[in-house]
């Protein structure tokens, strides 16, 4: 049986074309996933995230352990209400899951995918095992996602006795408004926030965030935003074979201080001294068309196929668009086989679009 | 849910057929096709002169989402060719019976369009696939 998140019934009122993601019944779109993403880019779009997998972290060696776990970092979290992007690796360096970390007044909370939760279940409880840290699932969490150049607007419209707050939270931080967790983060290259509250309470703050301005998208409008803005997908551009310098996340793993034994780190320091690994980066194609993950990359002066992890029409830029794990060579130009034909693309650095602009050269 | 003109045969690979009475026949894809497909955004058409069997690629369209090939549903030789898709192939998805149409074929063998489906078979076969 799939789980169903606290705004099931709102989706299904809403016209939403509700699929199986990760376990859960999500909606895919509302009608026109390309609108949705327009909405997205030019005022501010709503999704249901509660699907993510939250986990609160607490005991005297919450921050040890966490150090221990992750690639990045927790010790860079000075004050609660700060957080850090990252990469959970197995011994092989290879990436379990990526990952948001907050810290907390009294505790962490890793907000984690929900296609790898059994996976992140099993490895921590492993590896907390005779660890004085408790972990505790927030299954009754729901998560909403506003996103957009509107969003400030639209949630102060919603939390408006507490609009100066609003207003200051920076990027990449935490506050709490009563009983909700609002971050200013997000998965689309637009100003957002993440907002993390009582399963009971989501229903009331989706409706209040329709009334004020934003406009529901689905996991489809997700996906073509998250693209657009250069941001890994698990599962994609990185998995358990996958290492975070093969990921383009080579800058979320903190090397120091060098005598932190993060899981991964041997296999990750033994490649990354090799020199010997693939990379990921950014494909354009303008001609007509669409790339697709799995169409294999062919660079001037490599015999070694790259591969497209993840492709789409974007519907900001008007043409296709990918990002591709490739063999590390000087080039701007590569040829992708789309259908027994060979298409010409440039290669560029993601992201490309960031605030709703083109930004890649 | 779905729009399926009784007056159309169809192929349960979801591609509707018009018989136009003069030995052609119009080809496109369904409704229950272009929604399930989403924001369309890009097609391939076959080319005028193209001989095509029963069953063979003869195009491709593609979504936001995914790409999704079409099948020739009887044999004969292309005619013409819906060539504004190309620039608007979103028009599959407001009019997939009628400005989305994609090509006209000049059929073969007249007898194969009795193997099509008719509106009551075709919805049949959408049925099983949102069981599936």
């Amino acid at each position: 049986m799939s789980r169903r998140t606290p705004l099931h019934e709102i989706h299904v009122a809403a016209g939403a074309r509700m699929v199986a993601f990760a376990g859960w019944e999500m909606p895919l779109h509302y009608g026109s996933q390309l609108q949705e993403h327009h909405r997205a880019r030019s005022h501010a779009g709503l999704f249901d995230v509660s699907h993510m997998t939250i986990l609160d972290i607490a005991g005297t060696h919450a921050e040890q352990w966490l150090r221990e776990l992750l690639a990045n970092d927790v010790a860079r979290l000075q004050t609660a209400g700060t957080a850090l992007y990252g990469a959970m690796l197995n011994e092989r360096g290879g990436v379990i899951d990526d990952l948001i970390t907050y810290r907390l007044e009294d505790r962490y909370r890793l907000v984690c995918n929900a296609a790898t939760r059994s996976r992140v279940l099993e490895w921590i409880e492993r590896q907390s095992r005779n660890r004085a840290v408790t972990i505790a699932e927030r299954t009754c969490t729901a998560m909403i996602a506003v996103q957009g150049p509107r969003a400030a607007a639209t949630l102060g419209g919603v939390l408006r006795q507490y609009a100066s707050r609003l207003d200051a939270l920076e990027p990449f931080c935490a506050t709490w408004f009563g009983d909700w967790l609002v971050a200013r983060t997000g998965y689309t290259g637009e100003d957002g926030f993440e907002i993390m509250l009582p399963g009971d309470a989501a229903p009331a703050c989706w409706q209040a965030l329709v009334a004020t301005g934003a406009r529901p998208a689905g996991l489809g409008a997700r996906d073509t935003l998250r693209l657009e803005a250069g941001l890994n997908l698990h599962g994609h551009e990185m998995d358990e074979d996958v290492s975070p310098l093969e990921a383009n996340m080579g800058w979320t793993v903190a090397w120091e201080p060098n005598d932190r034994n993060f899981q991964g780190r041997v296999a990750l320091e033994a490649l990354r001294d090799s020199d010997d690994y693939q990379v990921l980066t950014g494909l354009v194609m303008t001609q007509p068309g669409v790339l697709r993950a799995g169409q294999l990359v062919h660079l001037p002066g490599s015999d070694e196929p790259g591969v497209i992890t993840s492709g789409t029409y974007s519907p900001t830029l008007g043409h296709a668009i990918a990002l591709a794990r490739v063999p590390r060579v000087e080039a701007r130009q590569a040829l992708v086989d789309i259908r027994g034909r060979r298409a010409p693309v440039r290669i560029v650095r993601p992201p490309f679009v960031r605030r709703g602009k083109k930004v890649y050269n | 849910m779905v729009d399926t003109p009784k007056e159309l045969c169809y192929r349960e690979t979801h591609e509707w057929v018009r018989d136009e009475g003069d030995g052609t026949v119009t080809v496109g894809i369904t409704d229950y096709a272009q929604e399930s497909l989403g924001d369309i955004v890009y097609v391939e058409l076959p080319a005028i002169g193209d001989d095509l069997e029963t069953g063979q690629e003869a195009g491709v369209v593609e979504s936001v989402k995914a790409a999704s090939d079409i099948y020739a549903p009887v044999s004969g030789t292309v005619v013409a060719i819906n060539e504004v898709l190309e620039e608007t192939p979103e028009i599959i998805n407001a009019s997939p019976y009628g400005d989305g149409w994609f090509y006209r074929l000049e059929v073969a063998d007249a007898a194969e369009l009795e193997d099509l489906l008719d509106a009551e078979g075709y919805l049949e076969v959408v049925e099983e696939e949102e069981a599936g």
